[in-house]
């Protein structure tokens, strides 16, 4: 187990980056914590496998350097890192036996055999592989197949952290659960520093103490799920994160007002903005009610989707979603209002903050 | 399940059975028929029963002939495929090397066999042939025409220098096939080298390796062009393979009943062994 420190880490495909576009992972600086269940979110090509390669070693970084508990391991190989990886589509030694396969990471490391034997019947009765231990690894179902991959990952009981690149993606909508909550379950148990990779926001904020979303190859956001809730610091979380995403609405700033359209908002805070910057107004559909007061807007159409309808409607000439409850009622002359607690503010992207 | 019988549908085989009919089966029939019967010319024959084969079976000749072709064909395959293997190992997954890499491994392939044959028929000669001649110059007695083992080791290269791109091939196709993740995941439990190549590489070139065993045996085993541009059989019957003989058999000697029995039995030959090692190698593909 340890801690790990991404010291001004920039990688590049290519050989001489010129621009800061050519880094596929612009600039990472920073710590994650011994024992920390973290997920790195993003859209595909955001950069989040090539950061989780550059911490297993498979990638090495253009620049800056990678600490295990304050040492040095940036030249280290993948295999002197000792750190576990699971990769998006299962992989096994066809040709080796379910209980060889999980063996195998320890033999190649010279355990002694006894030690071995211990070691993998835990991980088989861990991942409940009971009754195949003795078969062949070719002919099991994808999702077998996985476990065997995770058991490997799990069965050196002395790794650094677990590197999880989409493990679940081909697995079944039912079986992830019961993979997902064994994951979980076995993280409290060992505290293994855990780094999972997933585009799929309910399997990071399930699954992480602390999601860290990437796009365009930088990190916007570390935080607990409620933060990247309540506080995106970048547009893009807003979006990305919540079903539906955040309304992202342009808006003049003047003072601790907001104007959308020709509607003004009172805002709850000064924010701060650098002139010619380009100003949003951010609210998620959770905050935005729906009735006889407010703000007038046009319905366009209205998903009810079991727990509650999503709204979808044109406010101030853009369009804006709304969250309402199951039994909630539309009036005739639909109006809305935010909630100003709930009310953020960006300037070219990025959340300001500013006096109260 | 009910199933649909529509005999017009045996129309539709028709022509390829016509064209095997006249391309493999008539050809084969008449072989059989010449093989039991004896003939003294004027078109008339006389039926001989299975006297040819007993013959042919009983004489040195024949065996000989086939010890040489099994001798020949266990010392390509012994060279060829793990050459092949590990060629294809250390070609250039990828850049510019891999079209580079396999233009140049194509190139033999490309050689009709007759010419592959003159061309190493000139370059081992003594006196103009440049391997022949610098084999001379630093003080190696190299003679294919004269000494067996020489006829022997010139084949033996040219079937290597000709054939081994053809396993390369095969291997290389396997071997892109495995995904990253495989290697990533045996670097990251520490695999060796040699773990490496046996638990992932191997396993993944096992069917392009039984087909190309099974090419690379039928086709040594039937070798004829080369032996016969290079060394005609000699010195000696040291290279009289029985594809040789037999042909010798049929047009020089034009001894029409002994070779076709030679022939049906070198074919029974070939078939029987290329289906045991089919056989073999697909069980212990299935049991694994």
């Amino acid at each position: 187990m340890a801690r790990i420190d991404l010291e001004h880490i920039r990688h590049a495909y290519g050989a001489k980056p010129k621009s800061e576009n050519d880094y596929a992972l612009k600039e990472v600086h920073h710590e994650w914590n011994d024992g920390g269940a973290y997920a790195l979110l993003g859209p595909s090509g955001c950069g989040k496998t090539t950061l989780l390669n550059i911490i297993s070693g498979l990638i090495n970084p253009s620049e800056g350097r990678i600490l295990f508990d304050g040492k040095d391991v940036t030249h280290l190989s993948t295999q002197d890192r000792n750190i576990a990886q699971v990769f998006q589509f299962p992989v096994i030694y066809d040709t080796m036996t379910v209980y060889d396969n999980l063996a195998f990471p320890l033999r190649n490391r010279h355990v002694p055999e006894t030690e071995v034997d211990r070691r993998v019947k835990e991980i088989i009765e861990m991942t409940g592989l009971g009754g195949w231990a003795g078969k062949k690894a070719q002919g099991l179902t994808a999702d077998q197949k996985q476990k065997i991959s995770l058991g490997r990952g799990l069965v050196r009981s002395d790794v650094s952290a677990i590197l999880f690149d989409e493990p679940l993606t081909v697995i079944d909508p039912e079986m992830k659960w019961v993979l997902r909550s064994q994951i979980k379950r076995l993280h409290k148990q060992f505290g293994f520093t855990m780094v999972y990779v997933t585009h799929d926001q309910t399997e990071a904020l399930t699954f992480a103490d602390k999601v860290v979303v990437m796009y365009d190859g930088q990190i916007v956001q570390i935080g607990t799920p409620a933060e990247l809730f309540e506080r995106p610091r970048h547009t893009f979380v807003g979006y990305f994160i919540g079903s539906p995403g955040m309304n992202v609405l342009p808006a003049k700033i003047d003072g601790s007002t907001a104007t959308v359209g020709g509607e003004s908002i009172a805002l709850n805070f000064r924010p701060e903005i650098k002139s010619g910057a380009k100003t949003e107004l951010g609210i998620r559909p959770e905050f935005v009610a729906i009735g006889r007061e407010g703000m007038p807007v046009t319905i366009t159409k209205v998903e009810d989707i079991g727990r509650h309808k999503i709204v979808r409607a044109r406010f101030a000439d853009q369009p804006i979603s709304i969250i309402l409850d199951e039994d909630g009622e539309i009036p005739a002359e639909p109006r809305i209002a935010f909630d100003q607690k709930a009310i953020n503010i960006y300037a070219d992207s990025w959340r300001v903050g500013g006096e109260a | 399940m009910e199933k649909t019988w529509n005999n017009k549908a045996w129309f539709m085989v028709l022509p390829v059975l016509v064209l095997v009919a006249f391309s493999a089966v008539i050809p084969l029939m008449t072989v059989v028929n010449y093989s039991v019967q004896d003939t003294f010319g004027n078109n008339e024959f006389f039926w001989a029963g299975t006297d040819w084969y007993v013959d042919v079976l009983t004489s040195d000749r024949f065996w000989d002939a086939l010890t040489r072709n099994l001798v020949f064909s266990a010392i390509i395959l012994a060279i060829e495929i793990p050459l092949g293997i590990i060629i294809a190992l250390n070609m250039p997954k990828k850049g510019l090397g891999v079209p580079v890499c396999l233009v140049l491994m194509a190139l033999p392939l490309l050689i009709p066999w007759n010419v592959v044959g003159t061309i190493w028929q000139v370059f081992g000669r003594v006196d103009i042939g440049l391997l022949g001649h610098t084999l001379e110059a630093i003080g190696i007695n190299y003679n294919y025409v004269q000494n067996p083992i020489d006829a022997w080791v010139t084949l033996i290269v040219m079937d290597v220098w000709h054939w081994t791109s053809l396993v390369v091939l095969l291997c290389y196709a396997g071997l892109v096939s495995i995904p990253d993740a495989y290697y990533q995941a045996a670097k990251i439990d520490g695999a060796s080298r040699w773990s490496v190549f046996r638990y992932i590489q191997l396993p993944k070139m096992k069917r392009v390796l039984l087909i190309a065993f099974l090419l690379r045996f039928m086709d040594s085993f039937m070798i004829y062009t080369e032996p016969f541009v290079v060394t005609g059989g000699g010195p000696g019957n040291s290279t009289t393979f029985l594809s040789i003989d037999l042909v010798k058999m049929a047009i020089g000697q034009f001894d029409l009943g002994p070779a076709a029995a030679l022939s049906i039995i070198y074919f029974l030959i070939i078939l029987l062994l290329s289906w045991i090692f089919y056989t073999v190698m697909t069980t212990s593909d299935a049991q694994s």
